[in-house]
This record gives structure tokens, sequence and C-alpha cells, in this order.
């Protein structure tokens, strides 16, 4: 995985596993690596990796069962959400980029519908 | 807290080459010890390992001076070759059980076997990216409270530095300290927790790297430009 070294590791990395959900690469009530399995395949610090997986169960994206470890969540409400916040993340992204180049919504719309029916 | 420098200072005749550096080691965590040749790292390291003797100021190992009891628990490995040529990688592991009690035999033969050497090589014969995954499976092999490492990725291919890594990442536990010295500051960017710029002997700066990042948008390679006027690639 590559990262930004100026933004923090652990939000990277939960993100990598939030778009390993949506994407269904981690299915729902799935069981995900040990902190020390996530490290080492991520090369990343274990007391990251805790915090990626505490910011995780606190956005509800995956829960700790004691003693056996940090599941994805089965809620498919919550995998739904979190489907909607990617690309809502990405379309903001987009259009303050084509804000910048100086196109209007209206043209930017109008592009994007002529790409389409190419 | 599991170490404690106390202005421990180290002067070579009219050189000081450790100025009265205060710092303190927590454990479970990995520090990133940074700074050009010559900034002071490998003697600060060389007197927690009890191989110099502080000039004055003194360091503390869980409350105690360093000596025969802390050379037990804390696991150096020097930027020196330090293996008689004649030696095998069989003999290496010998040499080290003789020396060390928290040595295991078994975690050595898993860890020359997974770093692709065997056991019958010598280490005369051995290229630097091989001996630098020996002198890293030798040390990592110790059950050590404290792991010192000077310059483990220092001269070896991207392949051998992924394997040193791994094995580093793998003695992280919330008992043990591992303090790596390196001049390739962003190799260490993802694996530390906190990091410690010296410069010409002094501790110039001590920080939580992922607070930098969340708090400063900073990774430490922009700290290291800050502190060093470069970003450290021109050392080495």
């Amino acid at each position: 995985m590559e990262y930004n070294s100026s933004l923090p590791i652990y939000l990277q990395a939960a993100n990598s596993i939030k778009r390993d959900i949506v994407t269904g690469k981690l299915s729902p009530g799935v069981k995900l690596p040990s902190v020390r399995e996530l490290a080492v395949a991520y090369t990343i610090n274990p007391n990251t990796v805790s915090r990626v997986y505490k910011e995780l169960e606190m956005e509800g994206v995956c829960f700790t069962r004691r003693g056996m470890g940090t599941f994805v969540t089965e809620d498919p409400g919550k995998v739904r959400q979190l489907k909607e916040e990617m690309a809502g993340t990405l379309i903001r992204e987009f259009l303050e980029g084509m804000e910048q180049l100086g196109f209007s919504r209206a043209e930017t719309i109008g592009l994007l519908e002529e790409k389409q029916s190419k | 807290m599991i170490l404690e420098s106390r202005e421990a200072t180290k002067k070579y005749g009219s050189k000081t080459a450790v100025n009265q550096v205060s710092l303190q080691l927590e454990p479970g965590l990995v520090y990133a010890m940074l700074g050009p040749n010559g900034s002071g790292k490998t003697t600060w390291m060389k007197m927690v390992a009890g191989l110099v003797k502080p000039t004055s100021g003194e360091i503390l190992y869980q409350g105690n001076p360093i000596g025969k009891e802390s050379r037990k628990e804390i696991a150096y490995m020097s930027t020196e070759p330090y293996f008689y040529s004649w030696m095998s990688v069989a003999d290496v592991g010998k040499y080290y059980e003789d020396f060390f009690e928290d040595f295991s035999m078994e975690k050595y033969r898993q860890m020359i076997s997974r770093m692709e050497l065997t056991e019958d090589m010598k280490a005369k014969k051995l290229s630097s990216g091989m001996m630098a995954k020996l002198k890293i499976a030798v040390t990592m092999a110790r059950g050590a409270r404290l792991y010192l490492l000077d310059e483990p990725l220092n001269g070896i291919d991207l392949l051998a530095r992924d394997q040193i890594m791994k094995s580093i990442l793998e003695a992280i536990d919330p008992d043990v300290t591992l303090v790596v010295s390196s001049h390739l500051v962003d190799e260490l960017e993802r694996v530390a927790d906190a990091a410690i710029f010296m410069k010409d002997g002094i501790l110039a700066k001590q920080c939580m790297v992922e607070e930098l990042r969340i708090d400063e948008h900073k990774s430490v390679v922009d700290l290291y430009r800050e502190i060093y006027g470069h970003g450290g690639e021109e050392v080495c």
C-alpha cells in the first residue's frame, strides 16, 4: 500500500479497509486480520493498526468480539452508507477540481452528459 | 518507562560525541533515531548497550545503571561487522546461544530460512545484503526487552529491506521497545511511533509521528528537512 506520509497513516489504512468493504473484497461479518498480521501486511506499526481498528469500531464499520478479534459489520445499511460517503468524497473532489479549472456547475454537467452519450 | 538517559555525555578527547542527551523510552514503542553521520546516534546506542561509558550524566535501564544485568535484556546490533570470518551461519547462532540466555535457536533457524540464508554459508562470503539479514536474524532471535538497531537498512537492496522491516515489525510487543537508527528517514516513517532527532551530539527534537501528521500535517521527512536543511538523501 502506498501512503502519503504527511497524512495520518491510521486514517489512510482505515480508508483502505473501508474501500475493501464497499467493493466486497471484505464480506460482511468476516474476521479481519489480527493487529500483528495487518501490521506486517501493510508494513505499518502495530500501534497504528490498533488505532485503525479503534477508529473503524467507533464509526460502526467493525466490531470486536472479546478474545475473538475484529469483524466487519453485518449491517447492510452501514455498508451502503460507507459507499455513499465514498461516492460523495469522489464527487466533491471532482467538482472542486472542475471549479478550479473554471467550469461552472452547468458546464460540468453538460460535459459529463456529452461524455456519457458518446 | 524502560530507559532514561539523563544528560548523558560522551567525550573523545576534545570532541563531544554525545552532549547532555536527556530522553525517556516507553515500553511498546518504536523509536526512529534520526540524524546524519556523526550526530551521536551510534555513541548513544553504545552507551545504552554498555559498550561505552558516559563521560558524565547517566543512563538508567528499569531504574538501574547500565551494567551486567541490563545487558541481558538489551540487544544491540552495531553497524560494524562482528562475526569472525571463518564462522558459518550455524556458528553465528551457536556463538549467540552461548552468550545470551534469551537467544532462541528455533527462532533463529526460522528467521534465517525465511531470509534465504542457509546454515552452511560462511560469514566471509556473504554479500552486504545477506550480512545485514544475518545480523538482524541473530539479534531479533533474542527475546530482549530493548532492541537497539544501528542502521539496519543501510546499503541493502529493496527486497532485503522489506524482509528486515518485517522482522522488526514482528518483534513489536507491548513489553518490547525498539530504537532504530537510519539515514533512510522515509523507510521508518510508517513503522515508528516516535522520532528522535540528533544533531551534533545534541537531542534536537523528539516527537510522536502520528501526532505530527495529525496536528501539523507534516511527515517525519518534512521535519527532518526543517532540522537539517535537507531530506537525508544525500548522506549515507
